[in-house]
């Protein structure tokens, strides 16, 4: 480390109260927006989760859909008409409900019912125990193993529920690549029975799930749903039409967005402060400094030097306190919807920089126009 | 013949415009040389200390030449004079101005690292300066531990450890007891003061003019007298 860079390091950390009042502005910062954003990420990727899970290339759906939990069932012509489409691979329906289950000690649980195409399975998801075979058994199910698995009773191959007078069995247990959002478990069946179990309006077809010959045809197939009423979206854009559903229309990504910022401007103020009152009880030094034969650009040096590290510091604080307290939280509530993504990670490193850069902006425009003859007045 | 180390012609320096405007130093011309350690004297608000800014290159006059070792410094960029002041000029202020958080041996070794020395090299040779004002052992001690008399040492220390030729001394003796102040001095002339170094004290404290060579009086922004100081070899 170069020897000015050593001096500036010295110069913050042995000033230990205003360092640890930096450090605890800047790590507080960060926990809140990670805490704040994570929470949000977790929020969108749960609300999300059957189309993740599924992993269509390509969803049909009646325009009015906004997210996957409210579907709108699609009359049966418009799975003959997507079929017919003009590079279509194939196209297959979908059954995504609810229903409420009796468990074996009588209580009753709400759950997320998948009915996949009995013909190809397609989306189904990836087995633990079972044979998939057994999906085709009478009354059979499978549960999903995520989370919320535990409110099923933690059942075993061969439990048996009732779900509106039907008998239901556990024929497998399989895994998903996310939890719904919801708090409820969720069982896969085949598309018929789920039609035959759940009381359903006249078209039960929630969404039609399209694999086009090649990606290329996309946009095609698009724009021949779209002319004949009805939508069709790839999957990042029905994620992205569910994330834009839950962040506006829902009222928990304005809150979540004014904590983020609330958060932001506390941790600017508590640093900021700290940081200005830190240059201003050495702005004689820095003079003494300059009359030497400190360079502006040294002192600057000096005093981003010293912001950076902080901020850095200060950065991987939070995010380490973040990640331990999301650990312990999932001890205690295994579905805490939260989870940190790069984009969390990098949304919190701007606001930090952005707090270094404001933080230390001032103490530099103040060092810089520090005249060292002041310094011979005393 | 003796080499000149300062050289300063027809220095003048106002402050403000208009009825604001106050003539700080008018017309003043010092000359000092090499192994000599002259005085700027006079009462508070007289210009001392604004001709010796100008002199050491921190406040730009408003007229008038400044030639140190035959450069004329107001001709250098900014970034020249930093340099210029950093390798040839020893500064020890008034109030010190140490960095209480860092320790004496760092604090003195601030004009080496602004150098880009190494900072080994760099230490060394602070703690190599402060043996010779008498600070031995106290390298790693807070400037805040040590007597106000110490703390002079520590700044002379700082001054004199990127071995400049010439060397500025505000009010040296302000902060001390009548004692420690003559201490100071009596030290600095007998062991800073070369041949090839000049020292030039801004002081209003009449008990060290003993020390001076020459004695410089200065009196609403001029220089009133110039005086051949008392001090003798002993």
């Amino acid at each position: 480390m170069p020897g000015i860079l050593k001096i500036a390091y010295k110069l913050l950390v042995n000033d230990r109260a205003k360092f640890t009042a930096l450090l605890i502005g800047i790590t507080f910062a960060v926990f809140l927006m990670i805490a704040m954003t994570s929470l949000f990420a977790g929020v969108l990727k749960r609300g999300s989760a059957t189309v993740i899970n599924i992993g269509a290339s390509v969803w049909v759906m009646d325009p009015a859909v906004q997210s996957v939990a409210n579907s709108i069932p699609l009359p049966d012509y418009v799975l003959d008409e997507v079929r017919s489409l003009s590079g279509v691979k194939y196209a297959v329906p979908l059954y995504s409900g609810a229903a409420l289950l009796k468990l074996r000690d009588g209580t009753y649980q709400a759950a997320s019912i998948v009915g996949i195409d009995d013909t190809t399975l397609f989306g189904r998801p990836q087995l633990i125990t079972g044979n998939l075979q057994d999906i085709f058994a009478e009354n059979a199910f499978i549960a999903i193993k995520d989370s919320e698995f535990g409110k099923l009773g933690n059942p075993t191959v061969g439990t048996t529920f009732e779900l509106n007078d039907h008998r239901g069995v556990v024929v497998g247990i399989a895994k998903v690549a996310s939890s719904a959002l919801f708090g409820i478990p969720t069982l896969y069946t085949t598309y018929t029975r789920a039609q035959q179990y759940i009381p359903n309006t006249r078209f039960t077809t929630s969404y039609i799930l399209v694999e086009p010959k090649n990606p290329a045809y996309i946009p095609q197939i698009e724009r021949q749903v779209q002319a004949s009423g009805y939508l069709a979206l790839t999957k990042d854009q029905f994620i992205d039409r569910v994330s834009k559903f839950y962040m506006y229309q829902t009222g928990i990504g304005i809150n979540l967005l004014i904590m983020t910022i609330t958060s932001f401007i506390i941790g600017l103020s508590i640093s900021g402060q700290t940081f200005y009152s830190f240059v201003i009880e050495n702005l004689e030094k820095f003079g003494a400094l300059k009359a030497i034969g400190a360079k502006g650009r040294v002192l600057v040096l000096i005093i981003l030097f010293q912001a950076s590290l902080v901020a850095a510091t200060g950065y991987g604080a939070g995010i380490g306190l973040y990640s331990l307290t999301l650990w312990l939280a999932r001890l205690y509530l295994p579905d805490y919807a939260a989870m940190i993504t790069w984009v969390n990670l990098l949304l919190a490193f701007v606001m930090v920089v952005i707090i270094a850069v404001v933080s230390s902006y001032f103490g530099v425009r103040k060092v810089l126009k520090i005249e060292p003859f002041e310094i011979f007045r005393g | 013949m003796v080499e000149m180390a300062v050289r300063a012609n027809g220095l003048n320096k106002w402050f403000g415009e208009g009825d604001a405007k106050t003539h700080a130093v008018k017309d003043a011309s010092i000359e000092a040389r090499f192994g000599e350690m002259i005085y700027v004297v006079g009462p508070s608000g007289s210009g001392k200390t604004t001709m010796l800014s100008m002199i050491s290159g921190i406040l730009r006059p408003n007229s008038g030449t400044v030639e140190i070792e035959g450069t004329k410094i107001w001709t250098l960029t900014e970034d020249e004079l930093a340099e210029f002041r950093l390798h040839k000029i020893g500064f020890v202020f008034q109030d010190y101005h140490l960095f209480p958080k860092l320790t004496t041996a760092e604090n003195v070794a601030i004009p080496l690292i602004l150098q880009s020395q190494d900072w080994n090299h760099a230490i060394a040779e602070a703690e190599h300066d402060l043996d010779v004002v008498g600070l031995k052992g106290r390298a790693g001690l807070p400037p805040v531990k040590l007597s106000g008399g110490e703390q002079q040492r520590v700044a002379i220390a700082r001054a004199i450890v990127s071995r400049p030729d010439i060397l500025i001394l505000d009010e040296p003796t302000a902060s001390l007891d009548g004692d420690t102040g003559r201490t100071i001095i009596s030290f600095v002339r007998k062991n800073i003061l070369n041949d090839k170094r000049c020292i030039i004290v801004v002081t209003h404290d009449s008990r060290i003019f003993e020390y001076a060579d020459r004695i410089l009086k200065m009196e609403d922004g001029r220089v009133t007298a110039a005086e051949k100081g008392n001090f003798h070899e002993e």
